[in-house]
């Protein structure tokens, strides 16, 4: 039976993490490359790396930080984060990831997921997506782009449609209103973009305790959930929601839990 | 010993590449028969469209090649596309493939309700004693993403299993052959076994 994923997500500025101020264990604070390894060593799944380097030239910092990356750990991970063409693209998947996932320039600009899903296939190519409640649209839910900070004319649902049509082979569903609460996923919106849609949908944003993970793999028929503070802080460990998870009867995968 | 690995523009090589100098192994990119031929073992790897990977292997010569190597009795691995290309056909835009083993390569059913691509973490129930599973648990998890899945004629090609809406071969074997639909170089320390295994290998 296909496993649930329990994703980390690493938010690098030039070349550091931002997240990773009160990170366990015995790691260089805030090295993407170290807790990276260590996430993998405790039972993640896949990973998740933003870069959300201002200029370009700090850009090649993070092909980098993909590389080494990529010679020391052994699942998936997606590189995300201002990529706006294809060779932009092709430069992040022979630096060693899997995938790369477009957000606000796919809004402006959806042919980029054509276009990648051409060169590369449909499997590469992510659609990250942030979207804020909003009664005014047809879905409920309005898409926002530039981090949450510009609402877009463009319904969620519609929007997550045409991007699956236009080849996009997953979906990181972003809840803006859920984000950083901790007080646990948007699981409405999240139930409705993964049942309309083909591809697997990562639910994100809101994640506080591994009950919220279960819920929104549960209520949210969600196929995958992000997470990120809770584990980087040190309140939770992969291995304790997976553990927990497993007792709810959610199917994970359990080789290689510390 | 070297191993090469068949390089025939379908998808990204570098993740078997690291998994493999990660492991120690000499590789070796394989891009034209004849530095193809002098491997002592073959990695044949691919994600992608599977008519499109036999016009690129037709295009430079890499089908016999492959072929040729099969028969030499040397150990070959095919991995995710490379385990669909080594039976007669698939399914996928009505794809000829290689023809070593017998079988096709099906479409997961549009209508079962499941999500295609099959992606994820699935579980994978060894159905022969076969050396890849040396030091593996039965019913490891490895990571997948597969649209199509192989078929063999002969169940006694069958090594795998997993389930994902229907029973579905996940590795195979025959002679010095050997292909899994997953990806071992992005599964965990159970995958990296697996390579090690085929490194090991008797030849």
């Amino acid at each position: 039976m296909l496993e649930k994923r329990i994703i980390v997500c690493l938010d690098v500025r030039e070349g550091k993490t931002t997240k990773g101020i009160k990170f366990r264990g015995n790691v260089d604070i805030g090295d993407p490359v170290e807790m990276a390894r260590s996430y993998y060593h405790g039972g993640v799944d896949e990973l998740v790396f933003y870069d959300i380097t201002a200029s370009s030239e700090q850009r090649s910092v993070m092909l980098d930080v993909v590389a080494e990356v990529a010679r020391q750990i052994f699942v998936p991970f997606s590189v995300g984060g201002g990529i706006a063409t294809v060779d932009q693209m092709r430069r992040v998947l022979l630096a060693g990831a899997e995938k790369v996932s477009v957000n606000s320039q796919a809004v402006k600009d959806p042919l980029i997921i054509d276009q990648g899903a051409a060169a590369f296939g449909n499997q590469c190519v992510v659609l990250g997506m942030d979207v804020q409640a909003d009664h005014e649209m047809p879905s409920g839910y309005r898409v926002v782009i530039n981090g949450g900070r510009t609402p877009t004319d463009r319904d969620a649902l519609q929007w997550a449609l045409e991007a699956v049509d236009r080849g996009a082979g997953e979906i990181v569903l972003n809840s803006i209103d859920a984000d950083g609460t901790t007080s646990g996923y948007d699981c409405r919106v999240t139930r409705l973009i993964s049942e309309a849609v083909s591809v697997p949908v990562v639910a994100s944003g809101g994640a506080g305790t591994p009950q919220h993970v279960a819920e929104v793999l549960r209520d949210g028929a969600a196929d995958a959930a992000l997470v990120a503070s809770m584990v980087h802080y040190g309140s939770y460990s992969i291995a304790d929601i997976k553990r927990y998870l497993a007792a709810e009867g959610i199917a994970v995968r359990l080789d290689g839990l510390v | 010993m070297s191993v090469g690995i068949v390089d025939y523009e379908a998808g990204n090589l570098k993740s078997v590449e690291t998994a493999l100098l990660a492991l120690g192994a000499r590789i070796v990119v394989a891009d034209r028969p004849e530095v193809l031929l002098k491997a002592d073992r073959l990695i044949f790897p691919g994600v992608g469209d599977a008519a499109a990977a036999m016009r690129v292997l037709k295009a430079r010569g890499l089908d016999q090649a492959i072929v040729q190597f099969v028969n030499s009795g040397r150990p070959v691995l095919g991995i995710c596309l490379g385990s669909q290309v080594v039976l007669d056909a698939s399914e996928e835009n009505g794809a000829v493939c290689l023809g070593l083993v017998a079988g096709i390569a099906r479409r997961f059913a549009p209508d079962s309700g499941l999500k295609i691509p099959h992606m994820g973490w699935n579980q994978v129930e060894p159905t022969a004693d076969h050396y890849l599973f040396s030091a593996i648990p039965p019913g490891a998890s490895f990571y997948f993403v597969h649209s199509y899945y192989p078929q063999p004629q002969d169940s006694a090609a069958v090594i795998g299993c997993t389930d994902y809406g229907v029973r579905f071969t996940a590795a195979l074997s025959q002679g010095n052959l050997a292909a899994v639909q997953f990806h071992p170089e992005k599964s965990g320390r159970y995958g990296l076994q697996m390579l090690q295994n085929f490194l090991q290998c008797r030849a």
